[in-house]
């Protein structure tokens, strides 16, 4: 069974182009129709613990924003079991976008330990061949982090930061902001999950 | 380097094989120079967080989305162009079928014009065209839907090239790391093999996967031409638990 071929080839990856808001998010473009929410759009529901922001923006190896990219978020709930955490948004002139939800809980891990609390990020845009998956960690979990089986197989400590997202309170809410950068000084960790 | 599997080797997928895939820079493809992540991927095996995806019920498909020819269309119009009707099965990498999932597609319009606040193409809008919708394939995974024929058109990469006819798909499967977005091609199209986003990928072979098919069986007489397109996305590395895995 080790290293047995499959018979087929997974499709090809391309870029989704300029144009994905017209897809993924056409209410936004004024294609979807007023009594239509873009899917993955508003608030993401994942259990009962207090809401959060999650904030992060995204900038190439110019510095520029990625004002046309499209974000999507997978998460477990707060009780760290994988249910319907999903959202998708698009960024915006800054490169920026946000998502309204509940810190995950830990979810099982590769050994059976907890990993720390994440969610999955994936981004595609013009000029990205292939969706970009990384993840989001919480600055306010130091000993989870600290042992978390996919933060600790990256090597350098600086690398590590890349994924860790700081804690800040905004009215009495919770807001954690990644700055997610695909190239160059402080490049984002990547993975080929 | 792999993690060990967390819950048995048989909820594993199959490694991708990134050279099947465009590479992240492709300097044909101009935009990828200063977004294209200059370390190389960290390979790691996939946890639950990979292994699990979100699922969407019927209940979110609407009766005309996926109708391009009317989903947009102003007072009974319908979108110009040649009528198509394109199908075509989602599976894995183990021929199985992939049922259940959300498929979406978007596209210009017949003279290669997109809706879009950026678009700067010449081309006339289509007041009945919007140029998106959506599918859940069904039991065996199987999905369809009507639309008009793309024009090719300019885009500003190289001074004057321009892309080929194609449809623009999303793809969800069942866990988030078999998450997809590719393109559909039109047989017999010769601007496909000078076209620098079908050829950043490396392969031949693997563009031609990306050609949908004419298919004479399947066309609506006197009215729509068919295309069939499959579209793989990745199994699971072992079939022991085969009926398991139904809905996994
Ligand atoms: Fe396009």
């Amino acid at each position: 069974m080790l290293n047995r071929l499959p018979p087929l080839k997974e499709s090809p990856s391309q870029t989704a182009g300029p144009y994905v808001h017209i897809g993924m998010t056409p209410s936004l473009e004024g294609i979807g129709g007023p009594n239509r929410p873009d899917l993955g759009s508003g608030p993401i529901a994942a259990g009962d613990g207090p809401r959060v922001t999650i904030a992060a923006s995204i900038h190439d190896g110019s510095g520029a924003p990625l004002g046309d990219a499209v974000v999507e978020l997978w998460q477990a709930d707060s009780d760290g079991v994988h249910r319907q955490g999903w959202g998708r948004a698009a960024c915006d002139g800054a490169g920026a976008f946000a998502f309204d939800t509940v810190k995950p809980g830990r979810v099982i891990g590769p050994d059976g330990q907890p990993m720390a609390p994440h969610v999955s990020l994936w981004i595609v845009a013009r000029g990205i061949n292939m969706g970009l998956q990384t993840r989001l960690y919480f600055d306010d979990e130091t000993a989870a982090n600290a042992v978390d089986p996919v933060l600790s197989r990256i090597m350098d400590p600086r690398r590590r930061q890349t994924l860790i997202a700081r804690r800040s309170e905004v009215d009495g809410r919770a807001r954690y902001d990644l700055a997610i950068r695909l190239q160059g000084e402080g490049e984002t960790v990547f993975f080929d999950f | 380097m792999s993690i060990v599997p967390p819950y048995g080797d048989e909820g594993q997928l199959y490694q991708r094989d990134r050279a099947w895939h465009p590479p992240a820079d492709t300097p044909g493809y101009k935009s990828t120079t200063l977004r294209a992540p200059r370390q190389a991927l960290l390979a790691l095996g996939q946890t639950k967080s990979e292994l699990t995806g979100p699922t969407f019920g019927h209940g979110i498909i609407q009766p005309l989305d996926n109708d391009l020819i009317r989903n947009f269309s102003q007072d009974g119009g319908e979108a110009i162009g040649q009528r198509l009707i394109v199908y075509g099965q989602v599976l894995d990498e183990n021929a199985r079928p992939v049922r259940g999932t959300l498929v979406e597609f978007w596209q210009a319009n017949a003279g290669g014009r997109y809706r879009h606040k950026r678009e700067g193409y010449v081309a006339a809008l289509d007041p009945n065209f919007g140029g998106c919708g959506r599918a859940i394939t069904d039991d065996d995974g199987y999905y369809h839907f009507r639309t008009i024929k793309p024009g090719a058109y300019p885009w500003p990469n190289g001074g004057n090239d321009w892309r080929p006819a194609h449809i623009h798909f999303s793809v969800f499967g069942h866990a988030y790391a078999q998450r997809l977005i590719t393109q559909m091609y039109f047989e017999g199209d010769p601007m496909i093999w000078q076209d620098p986003i079908a050829l950043a990928i490396p392969d031949r072979v693997a563009v031609e996967q990306l050609i949908a098919r004419l298919d004479r069986h399947n066309t609506t007489p006197m009215d729509a031409l068919a295309y069939r397109f499959d579209i793989v996305l990745r199994g699971r590395r072992s079939t022991l638990f085969e009926n398991r895995m139904e809905g996994n």
